[in-house]
């Protein structure tokens, strides 16, 4: 069956922000999707509230709408566009919830859409718990048991029929409380009883424990002819009882014997039929270790974070299949991208090895409790491959960044046994290091096994591993044999380096004098038995080598890794247009990265993908043998950056801003000097590397302040410090987490911050736009609600930041991208906080709602061609019709333990943005988009700081006047009262009951502002407050400028605007006109 | 210990040697499975080869009492980029190198599988040596040179049954021709309740007749078909009589019996994801495949038409008659190891027996 020739106009529903469980990988597989129905010739509409995407640019759908994914603004989008039909399997959890509320509302046959691929029954049947749970039995296919029950005898009865341990989860409670396994019977009473009392409705679910069992998954596809196939399968390393996002996942599975492979492969076709599912799917199996025993626990019926990690794995483009397929084509008609000369209707065979490991946001959360469990805590991923399972985990380990380079964790070489074998059955993000450290210490396998469930042979093979080490160590030294046994193992230099007490370059200059260097082998779906087309490759020490270097100009461009908080997507949108820049520029373009969510690491685009760690010594290897022209390092966040240095030591040409010059605005005495020469000023401050040091800047500039470690990203570690106590704290946890790079201490200046993206040829300096941010310096940025263009700076600022932007990058010889954030100090002027000689994360936002092309122009820029030609020049562009709101988005819900307030630390993990001609309606849509959902009436709580207490007033007046019931705490209250405001007085938690929590939990209240105080006690109160309204899905609000912000779109709404919906492509046709 | 396998072409890879010490020769095949090397190791069919598995890590999860596909292993050497020397799987009973050892068979670690692979796929299978005994390279070429080529080889004799044998049942009786046959298609059938009568491959078709038989399967062997043109012959003779099914060896003697043409692949198929297409229904199945020679289709009469053929490279995959029952196939519908989507087709002989019955 060829396309279906009835649908002409086809619309994709994209997931919107990043937020821990649904990241980039969603903007690899709808780019794909649009792609591949583009290339089947649809005409394509796409929604998607997330700007940093590649999905949303001009050329990957005809009409792309940046507007929020609320059934709301998706039908108006429908409305005005009519497309023929609707896929919704392309967006996560929000494409297929919206689909469903569009259905149920009767929207989509209103309007005569048609929902392709999977059907709605299907998507249903695979969500509602007791639909799935029916349809299961009806095939035939076994699933854990469960009852949900409100008297503990039934519960009791229960496990008496199916026996302990069962799980207990109480219904309708805050984060899980009074939920947990039940060993024994004692236990269960216990547990079943707190669970009750916890539960609002009174009830618990008992579920048949799976905790321990392997977690298998696998991949799917079907098309409408039924045909099925497996694209892959992955065995978690962590036993069930891990979110598998949260564990380390090795494809294909290790410890399977086929007749277990196929008895779950069948099963998943079984399972997929009987669904009916037209596309992919993911299914989740517990397999018990000791028996052909299996429980089916989940099947998404859509592309997940799953499914873009088969496909990276094996080479077989999922999206792009699964979109053909909902457009009617059978599997046997899609040709094999990869080989070009086979079908999609085949199973991939890998002859190699793929490990997943997860990141987490630990190192930005240091509170937050780091225990790992069925809640995802993540925030991304990184991939490796390898010919043995220890290559693989150990180029996994060295891609995180965490500053580990093998499987050594100091902390955990201090830990006492005890506190050792605790770590190893309450399992946390560290247990691969405390696996290691215990095997290290003469822990057995069969004692490890009982302790951590993990299964024997990852076990031993991490044992080879700590053996190989131990000879090493022993050693001291190592010959040509012992160093190519060393690397075939997976070891890196440095580790290598470590154990034999040399340098690292020490360690790559022997095997150099050897020739002992890794080859490239291809990533082919076909294990070579096929001849293949793809350029995907990764390293391995082996004897032959499949990746001949590329002919002609090429240039490596350096990616960005896995997602964390401070480097997101907005970084793999820089390097895929750097690369596809590249290109167009008739340079072969070679990307390196580690990440599987994103689009740089699809296939097809770049020339070459080296899915390698990002390391100087696994991008050196690449270096030394593509000899590239040149290597950008600019576009992949901190990354890249961190990697500049050693490449330009090995002996490469960086291209654009020089190491030297980019060093210049990350040294703080050289920076200063700068500034000095060019007349520039910044906040007073200086560097410190002692307590004293800090106490004496100081006292010098006066608090409060801003101190941080240098060479900072996302915020990391950055205070506002009031006093003396508090900086003195600050410098004892702080200092320890850099020893090498000094403090800074900076004079916090209380104003508007501004930001600023400039692409700079050497010569010529463009500024797109300027950024405004709605919360005031000391806000991280990255947190902020910027807004373009900027609604109250007057001309004569805008001139002298442009001026100065100007100035710097001509100073500092950028070549390529600049940021530069601002803060506008009480005399109007504008000091600099921050240069970063790179692309920022502003980058897509600022490139999407000013037209303007930057990363191309950058791109263009370091290749050595002149802004000038390219029809640009130096200044402040002219703005356009439309005003963007970028709004940042937060992972809170998913993360207990972490303060919600916001700060110069970076919290948000995603962001959305809207668009219009008017600023409120631009606000209100980005408001909508990023979740926030106002109350247009009901009660708000006040509660801030004393500081604060006086600012607040006007604002909370603002919301009393559109009828909101103000309740206050008695500080707050009196001061609201003494203007006037009618605000009723409530408890503190520690003025009893009811007090605020008690009010938050009984739906009293409706929208909370708290902005953070100092000290201790009233700290922990806020935070309990504001947790608990997160945990509620109450919004809560943490500084005055954000709740004006609202105000005005609460105001807005009220007023009853109506709000049209306008795509990316006619941003700009006003002024094409003109 | 070292050990090292040499190619006719003159190629040597040098690698770690696990199992039994010796030397032999064979045919150098690789198979793509990344499961299943039990079953590979022993499925008759691979007498008479040197298996290279792609999938690196081979031994995983040890050597089972249950999943073995035959009395023992046939292969003349096994090449893997590592040996598991500490398997973990609940039903293992040893680690592969201790199997190989007692079954006298060579194992090759450590070697750029894939490299070997893709040189096998470019200038197809070649004769090769695995030996311990011998490192020098230019003698282990030599040797290679000069061993025999697969076609021309008693293989079936060697790996199929001396005597006949009755697996009972009740529901229908099969005469199976055994030709070095997978236990897997006893147990397919015997699942499904047949009496399964296992007779050597030179049985006659009147032997086989005078059992009764409700149908015949023809099932896979090693080697070159045209090794057993007895066997083709004793099919022409069965063929209208009872209904006849082959499988993957059995297919291709099909073949010669309706005066088609067979001839040898490149570099075969081996492996458990090859999709082949049902020519009347059009639907696609994921299938497990070893066999180095297939039928031309062009060569084969009017009354027999190409029903499945394979979707990467287009070869011919099974036939069936148009009006007789009969029908053959050329990969495994029993699997072991591989997919499950062919099985129905024991189904279908099933129906086919029961119809003619009637």
């Amino acid at each position: 069956m060829p396309r279906r020739r009835d649908l002409k106009r086809v619309m994709v529903i994209g997931s919107g922000p990043i937020i821990i469980g649904q990241a980039a990988e969603f903007d690899y597989a709808g780019t794909q999707a649009c792609r591949s129905l583009k290339e089947e010739g649809f005409e394509v509409i796409l929604i998607n509230s997330n700007p940093a995407t590649i999905m949303t640019d001009a050329n990957i759908a005809d009409r792309v709408y940046i507007e929020p994914l609320t059934p709301e603004f998706v039908t108006k989008v429908l409305r005005k566009e009519r497309p023929d039909g609707l896929l919704p399997t392309l967006g996560g959890q929000v494409g297929l919830n919206l689909a469903l509320e569009l259905s149920e509302a009767g929207i989509l046959n209103e309007i005569g859409v048609e929902l392709l691929g999977t059907p709605l029954t299907t998507i249903k049947k695979a969500e509602d718990r007791e639909l799935f749970r029916a349809m299961l039995r009806e095939i035939g296919e076994p699933v854990p048991q469960s009852v949900i029950v409100s008297r503990l005898e039934d519960a009791v009865a229960f496990a008496r029929e199916i026996g302990l341990p069962l799980v207990v989860r109480p219904a309708y409670t805050l984060g899980g409380t009074g939920g947990g396994i039940a060993n024994t019977e004692k236990e269960l009473v216990e547990i079943a009883a707190r669970g009750l009392k916890h539960s609002i409705i009174h009830q618990v679910l008992l579920e048949q424990c799976v905790a321990g069992l392997k977690e298998i998954e696998y991949e799917v596809m079907r098309d409408g002819a039924d045909n099925c196939i497996t694209v892959c399968n992955m065995e978690n390393l962590d036993p069930m009882g891990i979110h598998t996002g949260d564990s380390i996942v090795v494809a294909p599975s290790q410890t399977l014997s086929d007749k277990e492979y196929q008895l779950l492969r069948t099963a998943s076709l079984k399972i997929i039929r009987a669904l009916g599912v037209e596309g992919g799917c993911n299914i989740q199996f517990a397999l018990d270790p000791k028996s052909f025993r299996y429980y089916v626990i989940e099947v998404n019926p859509r592309v997940s974070r799953s499914s873009a990690l088969a496909s990276k794995a094996t080479g077989y483009p999922i999206a792009k299949v699964a979109a053909k397929i909902a457009v009617g084509m059978r599997l046997d008609e899609i040709r094999n991208a990869v080989t070009g000369k086979t079908y999609a209707c085949f199973e991939p065979s890998l002859d190699y090895v793929v490990v997943k490991f997860p990141r987490w946001p630990f190192d930005k959360f240091s509170l937050a409790n780091r225990v790992l469990g069925t809640q995802m805590k993540s925030t991304g991923e990184v991939m490796a491959i390898g010919r043995t399972f220890e290559e693989a985990l150990l180029k996994a380990v060295r891609s995180l960044e965490i500053g580990v380079f093998g499987l050594r964790l100091p902390e955990a070489e201090k830990l006492p046994e005890e506190d050792l074998e605790k770590k190893l059955t309450v399992p946390n993000d560290e247990r691969l290091f405390i696996v290691a450290e215990a095997l290290r210490r003469g822990f057995t396998v069969e004692r490890l096994a009982s302790l951590t469930q993990i299964d024997p042979w990852f076990l031993e093979k991490i044992g080879k591993i700590i053996a190989f080490e131990k000879r090493l160590e022993i050693e001291r030294g190592f010959g040509p044999q012992r160093l190519e046994e060393a690397k075939r193992l997976g070891l890196s230099d440095r580790t290598i380096a470590e154990l034999t007490a040399v340098t690292e370059t020490e360690v790559r200059e022997r095997r150099g004098t050897i020739g002992l260097q890794p080859v490239y082998k291809m990533v082919d779906t076909c294990a070579a038995e096929f001849e293949a087309e793809t350029p995907y490759y990764y390293s391995a020490y082996e004897t032959e080598d499949e990746a001949p270097p590329e002919a002609g100009r090429k240039v490596a461009v350096l990616g960005s890794g896995p997602i964390r908080i401070g480097q997101g997507i907005e970084f793999d949108y820089c390097s895929v247009h750097c690369v596809w820049a590249l290109r167009r520029e008739g340079v072969k373009a070679l990307i390196i990265n580690n990440n599987p969510e994103t689009v740089s690491t699809d296939f097809d685009t770049a020339d070459r993908l080296y899915f390698e760690p990002l390391v100087a010594e696994d991008v050196i290897n690449i270096l030394q043998k593509e000899q590239p022209d040149g290597v950008v390092v600019q576009f992949g966040g901190q990354t890249a950056i961190n990697l500049a240095k050693p490449v330009a030591a090995a002996g490469f040409r960086i291209l654009g801003t020089s190491v030297e010059d980019t060093d210049i605005a990350e040294d703080r005495e050289k920076f200063d000097r700068l500034l000095e020469e060019l007349g520039i000023p910044r906040p007073a401050g200086g560097a410190a590397f002692s307590v004293n040091e800090a106490t004496a800047v100081a006292r010098l500039i006066g608090f409060p302040v801003l101190v941080r470690p240098s060479y900072v990203l996302g915020g990391r570690a950055m205070e506002i410090v009031y006093n003396q106590d508090d900086l003195v704290e600050y410098m004892r946890s702080a200092v320890r987490v850099s020893p090498e790079y000094p403090v800074l201490v900076d004079k916090y200046i209380f104003g508007k911050e501004v930001e600023v993206d400039a692409i700079s040829d050497g010569e010529d300096v463009l500024i797109p736009g300027i950024m405004e941010h709605v919360e005031r310096a000391g806000v991280h940025s990255g947190d902020s609600i910027a807004v373009y263009p900027p609604q109250s700076l007057t001309p004569e600022i805008e001139e002298k930041l442009v001026d100065y932007t100007v100035r710097l990058a001509r100073a500092l010889r950028v070549r390529g991208c600049l940021n530069i954030q601002y803060v506008i100090g009480p005399n109007k002027e504008p000091y600099v906080l921050e240069v970063n000689p790179r692309a920022s994360r502003t980058i897509p936002y600022l490139s999407k709602i000013t037209g303007i092309p930057m990363i191309t122009l950058a791109t263009q820029a370091i290749l050595g061609r002149k802004l000038r030609d390219l029809g640009y020049t130096t200044g402040l562009s002219k703005r356009g019709a439309y005003i963007g709101v970028k709004v940042p988005v937060f992972s809170f819900a998913k993360l207990l333990d972490v303060d919600v307030s916001l700060g110069p630390e970076m919290k948000s993990t995603g962001e959305v943005m809207g668009v219009d001609r008017d600023f409120a309606t631009a606000l209100y849509k980005g408001c909508v988009a990023a979740g926030y959902s106002f109350p247009q009436e009901g009660t708000l709580l006040v509660t801030v700081a004393d500081r604060d207490k006086e600012e607040a007033v006007p604002v909370v007046q603002e919301l009393a006047g559109l009828g909101f019931k103000i309740l206050a705490t008695a500080g707050t209250a009196k001061a609201l009262q003494s203007a006037g405001v009618t605000v009723e007085v409530v408890k503190k938690l520690h003025e009893g009951s009811p007090n605020i929590v008690d009010l938050l939990r009984a739906g009293k209240i409706n929208l909370v502002l708290n902005t953070l105080t100092r000290g201790k006690m009233p700290e922990r109160e806020g935070f309990r407050i504001r947790r608990t309204a997160v945990e509620l899905g109450i919004p809560c609000v943490t500084s005055l400028d954000t709740m004006r912000a609202i105000a005005s779109v609460i105001k807005a709404k009220m007023e009853g605007e109506l709000i049209s919906v306008v795509p990316l492509q006619e941003y700009h046709l006003e002024e094409a006109q003109v | 210990m070292r050990a090292a396998l040499a190619l006719e072409d003159g190629t040597v890879y040098h690698g770690e040697a696990f199992g039994a010490e010796g030397e032999n020769w064979g045919e150098v095949v690789f198979n793509t499975g990344m499961t299943g090397y039990q079953e590979v190791l022993t499925d008759p069919s691979y007498c008479g080869q040197i298996v290279v598995m792609t999938y690196p890590l081979i031994g995983n999860y040890g050597v089972n009492d249950e999943d073995s596909e035959s009395r023992r292993s046939f292969v003349r050497g096994f090449v893997v980029r590592e040996a598991c020397d500490t398997p973990s799987n609940w039903r293992s009973r040893r680690g592969l190198a201790a199997y190989l050892a007692s079954q006298g068979v060579t194992g090759l670690a450590g070697v750029d599988t894939r490299a070997l692979t893709k040189r096998l796929r470019r200038y197809g299978t070649m004769r090769g040596v695995l030996s311990t005994l011998d490192l020098d390279p230019e003698s282990l070429v030599a040797k290679a040179r000069a061993c025999p080529q697969l076609t021309g080889q008693a293989l079936v004799p060697e790996v199929a049954t001396k005597k006949p044998y009755v697996v009972p049942g009740s529901k229908f009786r099969v005469v199976l021709f055994d030709f070095g046959v997978k236990e897997n298609i006893v147990r397919c059938l015997s699942r499904r309740g047949g009496e399964v009568v296992v007779v050597p491959p030179q049985t006659t078709a009147e032997e086989a007749l005078k059992y009764a038989p409700d149908g015949v399967i023809l099932s896979n062997g090693p080697g070159d078909p045209i090794d057993v043109r007895y066997a083709a012959d004793a099919a022409r003779e069965l063929i209208g009589k009872v209904p006849v099914f082959g499988i993957c060896l059995g297919h291709q003697i099909l073949g010669l019996a309706f005066g088609g043409r067979t001839y040898k692949l490149k570099f075969g198929h081996r492996g458990v994801n090859h999709p082949v297409k049902d020519i009347v229904s059009g639907r696609v199945y994921i299938t497990s495949h070893n066999h180095g020679f297939a039928v031309d289709g062009e060569s084969l009469p009017e009354e027999v038409y190409v029903s499945h053929v394979n979707v990467n490279d287009g070869t011919v995959e099974g036939l069936r008659h148009r009006y007789l029952p009969v029908f053959s196939v050329q990969y495994h519908p029993e699997a072991s190891p591989g997919t499950h989507d062919a099985e129905y087709l024991f189904d279908e002989f099933v129906a086919l027996i029961e119809r003619e019955r009637r």
